[in-house]
């Protein structure tokens, strides 16, 4: 089989493993986000837990706030960008729109995870519960069901082009939809008042750096992933194309 | 052959009857059409009927319900109720048409496809309507609460259109999907999430008797809501239906 891939006219030489990233489907460049994101967590690090000073009254543990918010952030960014990922597809019909859309959500409903999980770890010896139904925790779990929900829509249509279009009419009917759930949510809230209250937070000017190079930080480690991720779709995809040509080649 | 002549002769009928607005005639007669099908086949209604029915029984066995708490927690069972027997109840909305290949039949006719999202979303808020309107005062009953009141209306009406108009949307979504039945409720019941909060304070504030003034911002706020799903749905469902006819 792979001979035969080697002398197919119509196919071409088959590329090294090496050169797929750079296809025209990929985000280009994952080496450089890559190094970005290597070299931009231990400086985060640094920051959050040396640079950063002691909260007084929350003390240690408050320093998984220079995580958890840049992985809010970084979720509701991937999110942002399937959103205007998938309005593109709708309009363009270029695939790589799709593949940017597709690999934004699944890194989107990573980091979501991620900041779920850490907020419940902060929670709990801060609040005393590892959840409180407020506003803006049930809107991040929104926010993962819904993501959730567009991956399994995905992996449930079979044609590609199909799939791509319902995904990204249910990509923007969710991203449409995040605002709405905060907002009810909120307003429901004055009626049922939360027992713990989030915020008061003051952010010394050092902590509020610390925080700034988390966020920096996070933002490179998202678009590495969003780059490689997304290079990988490239190919997969390529190689499905591939191995249908073969397989109509054996049939003829 | 003899089913497909059934549904295309509404629509020609209604176009030569109103030459004024040809869109909403057409709409209307895909209305029409729906109607007809679940009159003859009394799926939609009956099934989520049935369904409300029984989650009701399940909520009072399993909760022990008495009066006091039936206060607090009756606006949020009801809804609950009516959330799941929607879904039941639109779950086959589009899944029929597919089968039975009358959705191509339909996208053949120059309709706009702005007016056969329209059309549906009209059909199922009919059929869910009375499926609520025949639970409604079941309810009031069984659990004994004074639900009867006529402003439960327009919060009933509101929170099922806002239901529908992402329910015939996602309802379209899945059809063409592998796990259809079981993915709607994954993708729709997360997005309807505000339409649900509006419906149960509202229906809370009908059930505590509070004047007019207290009710209005809900039904204010659930009518934008239906508003902005209706407007998303109106723009998206070409989309949906693109290809289907092949």
């Amino acid at each position: 089989m792979r001979e035969y891939l080697g002398v197919s006219p119509r196919l071409g030489t088959p590329m090294a493993t090496h050169e797929f990233p750079r296809l025209r489907h990929g985000l280009g460049t994952p080496r450089t986000f890559a190094w970005a994101a290597l070299l931009a967590m231990p400086v985060a690090m640094y920051f959050a837990l040396a640079f950063a000073p002691r909260e007084a009254t929350m003390g240690n543990v408050q320093r998984i706030f220079y995580i958890h918010v840049p992985a809010a952030w970084v979720a509701f960014l991937a999110f942002f960008v399937t959103f205007v990922a998938s309005g593109v597809y709708l309009y363009r019909r270029q695939e790589r729109w799709d593949i940017l859309a597709v690999s934004s959500a699944e890194i989107g409903v990573l980091f979501t995870s991620l900041a779920l999980v850490l907020g419940s770890l902060w929670a709990k010896p801060v609040w005393g519960a590892w959840w409180t139904w407020d506003p803006r925790l049930i809107t991040t779990l929104f926010l993962w069901m819904v993501y959730v929900g567009y991956l399994m829509l995905r992996s449930a249509i079979e044609d590609p082009t199909q799939q791509a279009r319902f995904a990204a009419v249910f990509g923007i009917v969710a991203f449409v939809d995040v605002p709405i759930v905060y907002f009810s949510i909120r307003w429901w809230r004055t009626i049922h008042p939360v027992v713990f209250t989030g915020g008061g937070l003051n952010l010394d000017t050092r902590m509020l750096v610390a925080l700034l190079v988390g966020l920096a930080a996070m933002t490179f480690l998202y678009l590495a992933l969003l780059s490689l991720r997304s290079a990988i779709e490239a190919v997969q995809r390529r190689n499905a194309v591939l191995l249908q040509e073969l397989e109509e080649r054996e049939e003829a | 052959m003899k089913s497909l002549s059934v549904d295309i002769a509404p629509i020609s009928t209604a176009t030569t009857r109103r030459p004024r607005n040809a869109s909403l005639g057409k709409a209307w007669a895909l209305v029409l059409k729906d109607v007809r099908v679940e009159m003859r086949r009394r799926e939609a209604v009956a099934n989520s009927f049935v369904f409300a029915l029984i989650a009701l029984v399940i909520f009072n066995i399993a909760l022990d319900l008495e009066r006091q708490r039936l206060e607090a927690l009756g606006p949020g069972l009801l809804w609950v109720a009516f959330v799941f027997a929607g879904v039941l109840g639109l779950g086959r909305t589009f899944v029929g048409e597919k089968d039975r290949g009358s959705l191509g039949g339909i996208l053949v006719a120059p309709v706009d496809r702005g007016a056969v999202y329209a059309a549906r979303v009209v059909s199922s808020l009919l059929f869910l309507l009375v499926m609520e309107m025949a639970i409604l005062p079941l309810f009031a009953l069984l659990f004994n609460i004074p639900l009867l009141h006529p402003l439960i209306l327009p919060v009933v009406l509101l929170g099922t259109l806002g239901f529908c108009a992402v329910g015939t949307l996602f309802s379209a979504l899945v059809a063409s999907a592998r796990t259809r039945e079981a993915l709607l409720p994954v993708l729709l019941l997360p997005v309807v999430l505000p339409v649900v909060v509006g419906s149960v304070e509202a229906t809370a504030l009908v059930l505590q008797e509070k004047p007019v003034g207290e009710l209005l911002p809900w039904l204010g706020l659930l009518a934008a809501f239906d508003a902005i799903f209706l407007a998303v749905g109106v723009l998206l469902f070409e989309f949906v239906l693109e290809g289907s006819d092949a």
